[in-house]
């Protein structure tokens, strides 16, 4: 399997990433890009949001998450790209692919990667308003939930 | 031998330093006791630690339960749940 794993400031190329994978010579290619939502907070709307990385714990990280991705599913390739700093409004966060010879593999390991990204990955997301106040993300109950489907599918067996 | 302590998101900025090297008594077993004797020091301290079921740790680079011991750890990390993706 054909895997790659970036934690970087810079921005990243979709197109250029989703061709690697294509050119594996499987079926097909499966992706999620998150991007920056733009808020309707009371505060004056969101102006950026900054992610703050652990040096050294974050890509190691992404990388034992990918290679359980790679361990439950037959995939040929996977691409995992995660930014951090400071991020406008549209700007692109994170994204996760993955090449297999059947859609289903694909998109399953794809969904598994953000799932656990979210949950997994030591990242914290801080939202910054346009008033020039900020606030700590805290963990959705629904991330946390879909996170842990996966250990639960897992433990039975199941994709 | 010292313990090189990092501390993140609103953990970082409660206590005013993204980390140090800390030499606890011999008493602190664990994450969670590590946690009581940090927060002893009052101030930011206390503020970022006063309820450490809000708190997730790694040791040496690897996520940890607070009942994690602490023995050989050489870097030691305080946060808040994670939130990227």
């Amino acid at each position: 399997m054909s895997v790659r794993v970036l934690v970087q400031q810079a921005d990243f190329d979709v197109g250029g990433e989703l061709a690697r994978l294509e050119a594996l010579g499987g079926g097909g290619v499966a992706s999620f890009t998150g991007v920056v939502r733009g808020g309707d907070d009371e505060r004056g709307g969101l102006d950026a949001l900054h992610l703050e990385a652990y040096p050294g714990m974050t890509q190691r990280a992404l990388e034992d998450l990918a290679g359980q991705a790679g361990a439950r599913w037959p995939l040929l390739g996977l691409t995992l790209i995660h930014r951090y700093g400071t991020l406008s409004v549209g700007e692109r966060i994170v994204l996760v692919a993955a090449a297999a010879r059947h859609r289903a593999a694909a998109l399953a390991a794809c969904s598994f990667l953000i799932d656990s990204t979210k949950t997994r990955a030591p990242f914290w997301k801080q939202e910054r308003f346009a008033d020039g106040s900020s606030r700590w993300i805290e963990p959705t109950v629904v991330d946390v939930a879909a996170a842990s489907l996966w250990d639960a599918s897992a433990e039975h067996g199941r994709p | 031998m010292g313990i090189d302590m990092l501390y993140f998101a609103w953990v970082r900025e409660a206590i005013g330093r993204d980390g140090e090297t800390i030499e606890p008594p011999a008493g602190v077993g664990d994450v969670a006791a590590l946690i009581a004797w940090l927060a002893a020091r009052g101030g930011g301290y206390a503020t970022a630690f006063a309820d450490p079921a809000r708190l997730r740790c790694a040791i040496d680079q690897r996520f940890a339960a607070l009942a994690a011991p602490i023995a050989g750890a050489t870097e030691i990390a305080l946060f808040p749940p994670v939130t990227g993706g």
